[in-house]
């Protein structure tokens, strides 16, 4: 009997697992999840969390209940890998030797790496929504608010739905706007990027989005601390953005023991091929979603369609053969942008988001790029399909690989071109 | 993506001015690029583009100042004060790297 470990059972662990299942002869391999707990967490609901739109108990299920039943889950803390013996150890001292493995324990929000952050103010005026503590602590905040100066940053990138914090804060302005105490608001947007949209052809569709909204922005903002008396960001080159309510999107960090076990970068990331996930230093490893180093988003849905083609690779993988099949970093999100709205994107390593409609050319139903309640509706059913068709492992009547048919790619020549401004 | 001559070369540029192509780029238009921004360039100038352009050629991306600092061994204060205000976006470019990016 062959044994595949896979450590996580979130998004990308319950998937390859229930695929792997039903792929691997149940005679010839074992396939056992270690996992913290029994609490799987939708977490693209953490973002509604703080508005009310979603309660706690929508975004949580049992882990073993999502799990295949013939699927061996076992609750425990990973201490460490030992890669060359091909052993999982855990505190309790319980041992796992694997003849596969697969790393599958995403990111976590870090506010211990940021100084100041977890000083006096946190989760009194500084808060975040990344975790499901988080979000529910901050929707307790939100309930009784009587407004000031909302601050949303982000620490550094990458992070977790890379588009969470821009939503979050168009649905901040709707939700003020609801309450009627929108002008009691001064909302600021510090980022580390050059701006709150870095690709060109979505940043001309979002326009002066935040404009409108009476949003202002704070680019190339490196936090380096928070001044917990005077309540401010402080930037390394010095500025300073003061908050009545900091909702922060700490550093995201891969799990402590991918660091201890010598398989990390400087985030805890596990180094992979981008187009098979297999690590560059064993054979006998593959990191899925969050917690590995591919420069695509960090996303469920990345996580998704990069199963479906990691699956292929992994039967070839155990069979001695080379593997064929290439993931191209596809991803797509809705971003809600407040008021019952939402954009869709779709993208991948190669091709940044385009307008256009999907999954069908021409018929959409879903418009890239473009706000619509369609796609908000389409996000909400989302939570719906995250359940019951990918966590089981069932297909989705979408292909893994992006498509360019029915966007507008001629946009791409366009912006080819435009005269280069050579100014930094 | 456009084309435009740099210290004599031409090179393939965005329409922010960042180099596209990675072996188009030498030292020579790495000092041109710096002039252009400002930066005058010293041995701890190189230190961190000569590691921006060995890790872009192992990672396929441009690494971030937490990577500069941890994998390179220069701290983001000082980074600061050797590009300064703009540390990720000056070094990218005098590198001839793409830019930090986001997802839209």
């Amino acid at each position: 009997m062959r044994r595949l470990v896979i450590l996580g059972g979130g998004t990308a662990g319950t998937m390859a697992a229930n695929k792997l299942h039903k792929e691997l002869p149940s005679g010839e391999w074992q396939i056992t999840v270690i996992d913290a707990d029994d609490n799987h967490r939708y977490q693209p609901g953490y973002l509604f969390m703080p508005f009310g739109t979603y309660t706690p108990d929508q975004v949580t299920k049992s882990r073993r209940a999502t799990l295949n039943s013939s699927v061996d889950l076992q609750y425990g803390e990973i201490d460490v890998v030992r890669p060359e013996e091909q052993v999982v150890a855990l505190t309790d001292g319980r041992e796992f030797g694997y003849d596969m493995l697969i790393i599958a324990t995403g990111v976590s929000p870090r506010p211990d790496q940021t100084d100041g952050m977890t000083g006096p103010e946190w989760k009194k005026s500084i808060h975040e929504f990344y975790s499901y503590e988080g979000s529910t602590a901050l929707a307790e905040k939100l309930k009784d608010w009587e407004g000031g100066r909302l601050v949303v940053n982000i620490v550094e990138m990458p992070i977790k739905c890379p588009v969470a914090p821009l939503e979050f804060t168009f649905l901040a302005d709707s939700f003020f706007k609801d309450k009627g105490m929108r002008d009691k608001v001064e909302m600021t947007y510090v980022t580390p990027l050059p701006g709150a949209f870095t690709k060109p052809i979505a940043a001309e569709a979002f326009g002066n989005t935040l404009d409108e909204k009476g949003i202002a922005v704070e680019p190339d903002f490196m936090l380096m601390e928070i001044d917990n008396e005077k309540k401010a960001l402080v930037s390394y080159d010095e500025r300073e953005v003061p908050f009545d309510l900091l909702v922060t999107v700490p550093l995201n960090m891969g799990a402590d023991f991918v660091g201890r076990s010598g398989l990390g970068d400087e985030l805890n990331l596990v180094p992979v091929d981008k187009f098979t996930q297999v690590s560059t230093q064993y054979d006998t490893i593959f990191a899925l979603g969050d917690a590995n180093d591919i420069p695509a988003s960090k996303a469920g849905s990345v996580a998704h369609f990069e199963i479906d083609i990691f699956v292929e690779n992994f039967l070839q993988h155990i069979k001695g053969m080379e593997m064929t099949h290439r993931f191209d970093g596809h991803a797509n999100c809705f971003i809600e942008t407040g008021g019952g709205k939402a954009m869709l994107i779709d993208f991948n390593y190669d091709y940044e988001p385009l307008p256009g409609k999907y999954p069908y050319a021409g018929v959409g139903p879903m418009a890239l790029l473009k706000e619509s309640r369609v796609n908000h509706l389409g996000k909400l059913a989302f939570r719906w399909v995250y359940w019951n068709i990918l966590m089981p492992g069932r297909s989705m009547p979408v292909p893994p690989l992006m498509s360019l048919k029915g966007k507008k790619t001629e946009l791409l020549d366009q912006e080819e071109k435009k005269e280069p401004a050579l100014s930094a | 993506m456009a084309t435009t001559t740099i210290n004599g070369k031409e090179v393939v540029v965005d329409d922010e001015g960042f180099m596209t192509e990675y072996d188009q780029w030498d030292k020579e238009i790495g000092s041109a690029l710096a002039t252009a921004i400002g930066v005058d360039m010293t041995d701890d100038h190189w230190k961190v583009i000569d590691f921006l352009r060995e890790d872009f050629k192992v990672k396929g991306e441009t690494p971030t100042i937490r990577r500069v600092s941890t994998a390179g061994g220069v701290d983001t204060k000082t980074l600061f004060q050797l590009f300064p205000k703009k540390p990720a976006k000056k070094m990218s470019y005098i590198a001839g790297l793409p830019k930090p990016h986001g997802c839209v």
